[in-house]
């Protein structure tokens, strides 16, 4: 567990870098977290798949299967490798501010 | 004689069975924390590690899980004890130069702790903090291994010794699995699937990899021409001592075989054979698979989880098994199914588990295979059977047409 601190706000992340709080997050934070997935700058392609999971997980309450968000964002999965190196569950879900991905994993 | 700190783990350095105890002792201040955590956890009756955990490497979605101490003050050299998965080579060949790599490795990097192997076939490195994956990989990487699967996605495929050292292969297992692995490397490392995905490979129906139960593609060598006999060598068994009468054809499952114990004369009715592998089992020698050789493909083997636990069941009889045109046939049929499942699954059902909801018609259909006797032990007992509309209408005009001609 670790406290952060983004522009004057303190964000509270567990030991994966995920946040414990997930009303914490704005867009700042994204910027944030998205750096500690090796992502440096945020571009529109980032947004709309970040924006996407948050809407998602928003009305669902989980997070998307991942053919369900290829066919929603028109990304192919090499693409979100592309633009999240580490994957859709521990890069882009972090960045969106949703739970740690759990199960057998 | 000194008191020791771990009273109960040091129950576990007797007895003629090698320790786990003694070997992971020799790891010395290395693995001093993560012995007294197990001490706790058997002093307490429950684990001391939390839930979950996600890390990983650039480019991939899988292949380590992380692992954190629920008592970090406590132990913190076992704060972060994440596992990497290797990928194994075929059948678990190794030489002592790949072998002596791999350690110097993980000496390196982690806690000098392996499973050899994992149940689904990896090797795996026990124990490594989330900063070392990334230089980990990279060496892994440099020395030619790979990270096999973890998550929602290809598991690593893993065979029998095959055609290396087994005379009852009926394919080279080897070959195919180190064939698909290379095939589905990005459906292995990129999870994209509702759940898991294993595939197993066994040479002949003894199944040494448990294909059958472990596996949601299990592919089962088998034959479907007559097994080869050397009656000479029968006869061998006899002037052994051999009650061939006894061990070998009453224990035939569909009872296809007959003795002529004055001739030592062993004859098989093969098209009642069932191909179980008793007879050859048994008679080493004298018995042999037959020679036109292929494999039967399972599917939907899994743990109890959520439905229950199946073992895998028919789907194809019989495939042949080519080399020669990289196994077009099976790829075709395995990317037909992996396809319809994507589809079609909830979040985390297993292939086997979205059939028994979905039903073989509609699989079949999906993966344009038709029915045969071979997929079922008995026929449904219960007369709900669902027709397509097209089926009723065909079966209504048929009957017309045969009133009219009356």
């Amino acid at each position: 567990m670790a406290t952060v601190d983004v522009n004057g706000h303190s964000v509270e992340l567990d030991e994966d870098g995920f946040m414990v709080n997930l009303d914490e997050w704005n867009e700042e934070v994204a910027v944030y977290l998205a750096k500690t997935e090796d992502v440096a700058e945020l571009t529109e392609d980032h947004w709309k798949l970040v924006n996407y999971l948050k809407d998602y997980y928003k009305e669902y309450g989980i997070a998307p299967m991942v053919r369900k968000m290829c066919k929603d964002t028109g990304l192919k999965l090499k693409e979100i490798y592309d633009l999240f190196p580490t994957g859709p569950a521990k890069g882009a879900c972090k960045v969106a501010g949703l739970p740690k991905p759990t199960g057998c994993v | 004689m000194a008191l020791s700190n771990r009273p109960l783990l040091d129950n576990l350095k007797e007895g003629r069975y090698p320790s786990f105890v003694k070997e992971m002792e020799k790891g010395g201040a290395k693995t001093e924390q993560l012995l007294n955590l197990l001490e706790r956890s058997y002093e307490e009756k429950k684990v001391h590690w939390k839930h979950g955990g996600i890390v990983g490497v650039r480019g991939y979605g899988g292949g380590v899980i992380g692992r954190y101490c629920d008592l970090p003050e406590e132990y913190p050299d076992v704060a972060e004890f994440h596992t990497i998965r290797v990928n194994q080579p075929s059948g678990w060949f190794y030489n002592s130069k790949s072998l002596r790599t791999l350690c110097d490795i993980w000496e390196k990097h982690g806690s000098g702790l392996t499973n050899m192997h994992g149940a689904t076939g990896d090797a795996i490195l026990l124990g490594t903090t989330t900063e070392h994956l990334q230089p980990i990989f990279n060496d892994l990487s440099e020395a030619g291994f790979d990270l096999g699967g973890s998550g929602s996605n290809l598991r690593t495929p893993s065979c029998c010794n095959g055609e290396a050292r087994c005379e009852y292969s009926c394919f080279d297992a080897m070959h195919l699995c180190h064939d698909l692995t290379n095939e589905y490397q990005d459906e292995l490392h990129r999870p994209m699937w509702p759940y898991k995905s294993k595939i197993k490979i066994s040479g002949c129906p003894n199944d040494c990899t448990s294909s059958i139960a472990r596996s949601d593609i299990a592919i089962i060598g088998t034959w479907r021409d007559a097994i080869q006999v050397n009656q000479a060598e029968v006869a061998n068994y006899a002037d052994a001592g051999m009650d061939v009468k006894r061990e070998v054809v009453y224990k035939c499952p569909t009872k296809c075989m007959s003795y002529d114990a004055d001739k030592k004369e062993l004859n098989i009715d093969n098209d009642n054979c069932t191909r179980c592998m008793h007879c050859i089992n048994t008679m080493t020698k004298a018995l042999h698979v037959g020679k036109d050789r292929g494999a039967s493909l399972l599917i939907g083997g899994k743990a109890t989880i959520v439905q229950s636990a199946f073992l895998g069941w028919v789907v194809k009889p019989f495939i042949k098994l080519n080399k020669e045109d990289d196994y077009a046939e099976l790829k075709e049929l395995l990317e037909k199914m992996w396809d319809w499942w994507d589809e079609n699954a909830k979040v985390r059902e297993r292939i086997g588990e979205l059939i028994y909801r979905k039903g073989m018609t509609d699989f079949l259909k999906a993966i344009d295979i038709e029915a045969v006797p071979q997929m079922v032990k008995h026929p449904r007992e219960n007369p709900y059977f669902f027709w397509t509309e097209e089926e009723v209408v065909a079966e209504i005009a048929s009957r017309k047409n045969a009133e009219v001609s009356k």
